[in-house]
């Protein structure tokens, strides 16, 4: 049976993405309200060159504050961050960024799976998850942990992504519980509360 | 599944029969670091971890070695080395002597391409670089001067942009898939073992390196190294933390300038 997702509360939504994904977020974005009652963290691949335009990009298409994380960083309600080039971000239980300079996972610095599974352990059932277009595995571990922590795992429909091996490669192996269009995972955002 | 009780079971013993104390680390990637470990080693349970940490002294060593981060690269954040080129170095050379503290510096490839702006700026000679970390094996590393001739293609890139000039490549000597550095640039280099959650104060340095170090640390254990630091700093030395590292919100802020937008900053009073 199927579990209703509303009566769920999101303490904090994960997205991942790898190459197509930044397409999305910037049509996800604007469709989001302003007013967003969770913090949302967005770790997406990026070249290892710290480019921090991307921020002021992604910041650009909401109205919700956004920024790149700092090492040590205070988790606040409403607000999007970006995981950082070349990091590895982590979730610590008094609700702090912390950031890992450690091995690639999945040739990926940040990993999709490292932020995922830390969160699931800070916020198990009150954590959301989606991943968007990539194409590699990252993400499926750490979708896998939301799950078993109790949260809900969303991904990008992959007739819509343009690299569709990501979500396609979480949905052959765990049960996903939605899987959307751009329309849809705005929609499905804002119902969140 | 390992539960926090687990790990802070392991931490005191880590603490009481070895003087190693990992309290103050940040929680989530030592976690995940003891779970890789758990993972490599093949170990059935936490519970064996532990056991094998506290029975076998020699285990202690790759514990430490594996449980901390040594992933480090030559010229690493290319605008932070031109910033030191262009904005620092000058600034060293108006004084006789010049003291330089790597601290938390893995297997020294930051101390090296430290060595070779010096050389560039005709200060070697005048320099000494203090390189330390809590790891003896890395050290041994910095020691020897020898990195994989492979990444050798990138390092050289990143140098050129951090603003050098010359052929990379006039600085080592490749053999058998490795790169050797210069003896003049490893004579110039003081190792050392240093634990910056328990060691003290041990020099005045003019500048002091401590890139993607404090991360693993808590906000209390940073204050802690960042007021080592700042004691350990001469008048108008400089500070260089990694790029989302940051003095804000520190007990020393108010005792440093931030000099650009790199993280280094000049230390006011």
């Amino acid at each position: 049976m199927e579990e209703d997702h509303l009566n769920h509360t999101c303490a904090f939504l994960l997205i991942g993405g790898s190459a197509g994904s930044l397409e999305v977020l910037f049509k996800l974005l604007p469709l989001l309200r302003a007013d967003l009652p969770f913090p949302i963290a967005l770790v997406l691949h990026r070249r290892s060159s710290a480019d921090s335009s991307l921020s002021e990009l992604l910041a650009s298409k909401t109205l919700n504050p956004t920024q790149e994380v700092e090492d040590k960083e205070p988790i606040t309600s409403g607000t999007i961050y970006l995981a950082p080039a070349d990091y590895h971000l982590l979730i610590e239980h008094d609700h702090t960024f912390s950031l890992d300079y450690s091995e690639k996972i999945n040739f990926s610095r940040p990993s999709i799976d490292v932020t995922f599974e830390s969160a699931a352990e800070v916020y198990g059932p009150r954590l959301v998850g989606i991943l968007l277009s990539g194409a590699n595995e990252d993400g499926t571990r750490g979708l896998t942990a939301v799950k078993r922590a109790g949260g809900i795992a969303a991904v990008q429909n992959p007739d819509t992504a343009q690299m569709p091996f990501m979500p396609h490669y979480a949905l052959t192996h765990l049960p996903v519980d939605y899987v959307f269009d751009t329309i849809q995972m705005a929609a499905f955002i804002n119902s969140l509360a | 599944m390992i539960e926090e009780e687990d790990i802070d079971l392991l931490l005191n013993d880590l603490f009481d029969l070895y003087g190693y104390d990992f309290t103050r680390y940040s929680r989530a990637s030592l976690k995940r670091r003891i779970i890789r470990l758990c993972s490599l080693d093949k170990f059935p349970s936490f519970a064996e971890l532990r056991y094998r940490v506290r029975s076998d002294p020699s285990y202690l060593k790759r514990f430490v070695e594996e449980v901390t981060v040594n992933v480090t690269e030559m010229f690493r954040d290319p605008g932070f080395y031109k910033s030191l080129r262009e904005d620092v170095l000058p600034v060293l050379g108006t004084k006789p002597f010049i003291r330089i503290w790597h601290a938390g510096c893995s297997t020294g490839e930051e101390v090296y391409s430290m060595a070779i702006l010096l050389k560039e700026a005709n200060l070697l000679r005048r320099s000494l670089l203090y390189a330390t970390d809590l790891n003896p094996s890395v050290l041994e590393k910095v020691r020897k001067g020898i990195f994989p001739l492979a990444l050798m293609k990138q390092y050289s890139e990143s140098y050129m942009n951090a603003g050098g000039t010359r052929d990379f490549s006039s600085y080592y000597t490749a053999q058998y898939g490795q790169a050797k550095f210069d003896n003049e640039l490893s004579e110039k280099i003081i190792i050392s073992t240093h634990n910056l959650v328990s060691d003290s104060s041990f020099n005045e340095f003019d500048l002091i390196l401590c890139r993607n170090v404090l991360i693993y640390f808590d906000k209390e254990l940073q204050d802690r190294v960042l007021k080592l630091f700042d004691a350990s700093l001469g008048t108008l030395g400089h500070l260089a933390l990694g790029t989302k590292e940051t003095l804000k919100f520190s007990a020393v802020q108010n005792k440093f300038k931030q000099l650009n937008r790199e993280k280094i900053w000049k230390k006011i009073i």
